[in-house]
């Protein structure tokens, strides 16, 4: 690795890096903390002439998507950034971009909903939009913001399916870190040029896009649309693994951190999971059998493989950034469980609901799920669902 | 030296804390190590307390929880010690340092520091106006941290930061040379 692909960078400067990188026809965005430095600085790079895109400053989120399904109908690669509230206004537009089959990549930073306004991260908005028919991908760090963004371009137009790539905010988003960059080149041979089949600038092949879809036919294009999610995931993992071969980091649906041999895991996405590699270290050290499970692809939800990764474990806990107001587990818990029971598993199964509007989770409190895994191993009874770093 | 130091930045909002921890993730990074750098995000407005973060290792860092036990405290202005506890948390072997004309007894005094963290000072305000021409402390009190931890060795992040400057002031060279100059006086000038 040569020393200038070395660099000390924020999550949002990774994304825009990618960004700049991938060269997209249009970026069409407004501006929401903590995600508005990604497309600030994309801005500056088009102001700066080193990226040839369209940029489209608009009026809202919504006009945002809006503008963004425009530019991919004509036939453009289409990209955009936002967070929370911004995600909320965007919800009936990624419908809208999903059910055309438009390969949009969006780079969302993780933030909680109001009410009460809060600017700081969890997963709430990513899950409110995980039944809208995008590909969800979740990074740990500023690393896999980047490799994750590259990658979705290429995921998206294969797939023909859009795709939201996320960071926790502030914490990935506004932490600097070390990352290793691929060449400018290598970028473009990887995502190489966009090809749509059919775009509404093709004069040659005219077009009409978002007709009405009655009761005749609407059943029969959202069938295809979920067959085409289906469909995805073999796209992903191709990718993930062709990713892997440039770059030296390849990546799957999920990570599994010192799992195989383990008696019981925690199962987390986004951040939190490198805090709890370093508890799965010390635990380790100290002769616990204690392993970690970190989904990246949520969307779509990769059930027989993360059930199988999970079989031969005693006790699982999942570890939820955010709450579904239903009365019962957060959404990645209720997964998970439906992927044990299609699996024919039975297992102790434990919900923590952990830092909503960006709480701190530490160290200590990631050991203290361990410990309790390890008590209901031997039989005792927990709570199904914790609170955690929470007054009551 | 650990594995891992984690430091603790305080200033004032616009003060430059961010920037400081900034600027020391990128020197460490140029000298081979694994870094983190983070604000924190509270309410902040100039002149308001703020903190940020670092973190330097010799392998990759993995842990993403906010920093509440640093090895190392550097103060920014020395009016918070009055109003901001700034030796919350730090381990007992830690170390604090003061932009401050005061000496450490005095400080260890006013803030009845007893146990074993080191205290030092030094006056980076001085430096920095004599040096830059304004008070931006955050420079200087970079060289004072490498005299006191060693954690970086100070030839080569000499020479990485006047290369990163280069780059961002090329029209003006007198910057470079006053934060070079700024760094090394507070390397020499820091007191025990």
């Amino acid at each position: 690795m040569a020393k200038s692909n070395i660099l000390a960078r924020t999550g949002n400067e990774a994304m825009a890096e990618a960004m700049r990188q991938i060269n997209p026809d249009v970026v069409a965005a407004y501006p929401i903390t903590p995600a508005t430095e990604i497309v600030q600085i994309f801005a500056s790079y088009v102001a700066d002439g080193l990226v040839d895109t369209e940029f489209v400053p608009v009026e809202s989120e919504h006009s945002a998507m809006s503008a963004c399904i425009g530019s991919a109908a004509a036939g453009g690669r289409t990209m955009t950034g936002t967070s929370s509230q911004g995600l909320a206004l965007m919800a009936e537009m990624l419908y809208i971009a999903a059910g055309l089959r438009l390969p949009i990549v969006l780079a969302d930073v993780n933030r909680a909903l109001s009410s009460p306004i809060n600017i700081h991260c969890d997963h709430s908005d990513t899950m409110m939009v995980k039944e809208a028919g995008w590909i969800q991908i979740f990074s740990e760090n500023a690393q896999e913001a980047y490799d994750n963004m590259v990658q979705a371009v290429k995921i998206a137009e294969k797939a023909r399916i859009p795709v939201v790539v996320t960071t926790d905010g502030f914490i990935i988003s506004h932490g600097m870190e070390r990352i290793e960059i691929l060449d400018d080149k290598d970028v473009k041979d990887f995502v190489g040029q966009y090809k749509p089949e059919n775009y509404l600038l093709n004069l040659d092949k005219p077009i009409t896009v978002g007709a009405l879809d009655f009761t005749d036919y609407y059943f029969e294009h959202k069938r295809q649309q979920i067959e085409a999610i289906k469909d995805s995931m073999p796209v992903i993992l191709d990718v993930g693994k062709e990713f892997g071969n440039k770059s030296g980091r390849s990546y799957g649906f999920f990570e599994k951190y010192k799992l195989d041999d383990a008696d019981c895991a925690i199962v987390v996405m986004g951040s939190t999971a490198g805090t709890t590699k370093v508890v799965v270290d010390n635990l380790r050290a100290k002769g616990l059998k204690v392993g970690l499970l970190k989904p990246r692809v949520f969307r779509p939800f990769p059930k027989a493989e993360l059930a199988d990764a999970l079989k031969n474990l005693k006790a699982i806990a999942v570890m939820d950034r955010s709450d579904s107001g239903n009365a019962q587990e957060g959404p990645l818990c209720l997964e998970i469980k439906a992927a044990l029971y299609d699996a024919n598993l039975s297992k102790a199964l434990l919900n923590y609901i952990y830092g909503l509007g960006g709480r701190d989770i530490k160290i200590e409190e990631i050991e203290k799920i361990y410990t309790d895994l390890g008590e209901a191993i031997k039989g005792s009874k927990k709570p199904k669902i914790t609170y955690i770093g929470v007054r009551e | 030296m650990k594995e891992m130091t984690e430091i603790r930045w305080h200033g004032r909002g616009g003060q430059g804390a961010k920037t400081a921890a900034l600027l020391l993730a990128d020197a460490a990074l140029g000298s081979g190590k694994y870094v983190q750098a983070f604000p924190e995000y509270g309410p902040e407005r100039m002149g308001a307390p703020v903190a940020s973060f670092d973190r330097i290792s010799s392998k990759p860092i993995l842990l993403h929880s906010a920093v509440t036990n640093p090895d190392v405290v550097l103060v920014l202005d020395p009016t918070l010690i009055e109003s901001v506890d700034i030796t919350e948390g730090v381990l007992d072997d830690g170390i604090v340092i003061i932009n401050t004309e005061k000496s450490p007894a005095d400080i260890r005094k006013e803030l009845n520091i007893t146990g074993k963290i080191k205290v030092y000072t030094v006056d980076a305000s001085k430096i920095s106006k004599e040096t830059i021409g304004r008070d931006i402390p955050n420079t200087p009190l970079l060289g004072a941290l490498l005299k006191v931890t060693g954690m970086l060795d100070f030839k080569e992040t000499i020479e990485d930061t006047r290369k990163k400057l280069e780059k961002k002031f090329k029209s003006k060279p007198e910057v470079i040379d006053g934060n070079i100059k700024a760094i090394e006086r507070a390397y020499n000038e820091v007191k025990s």
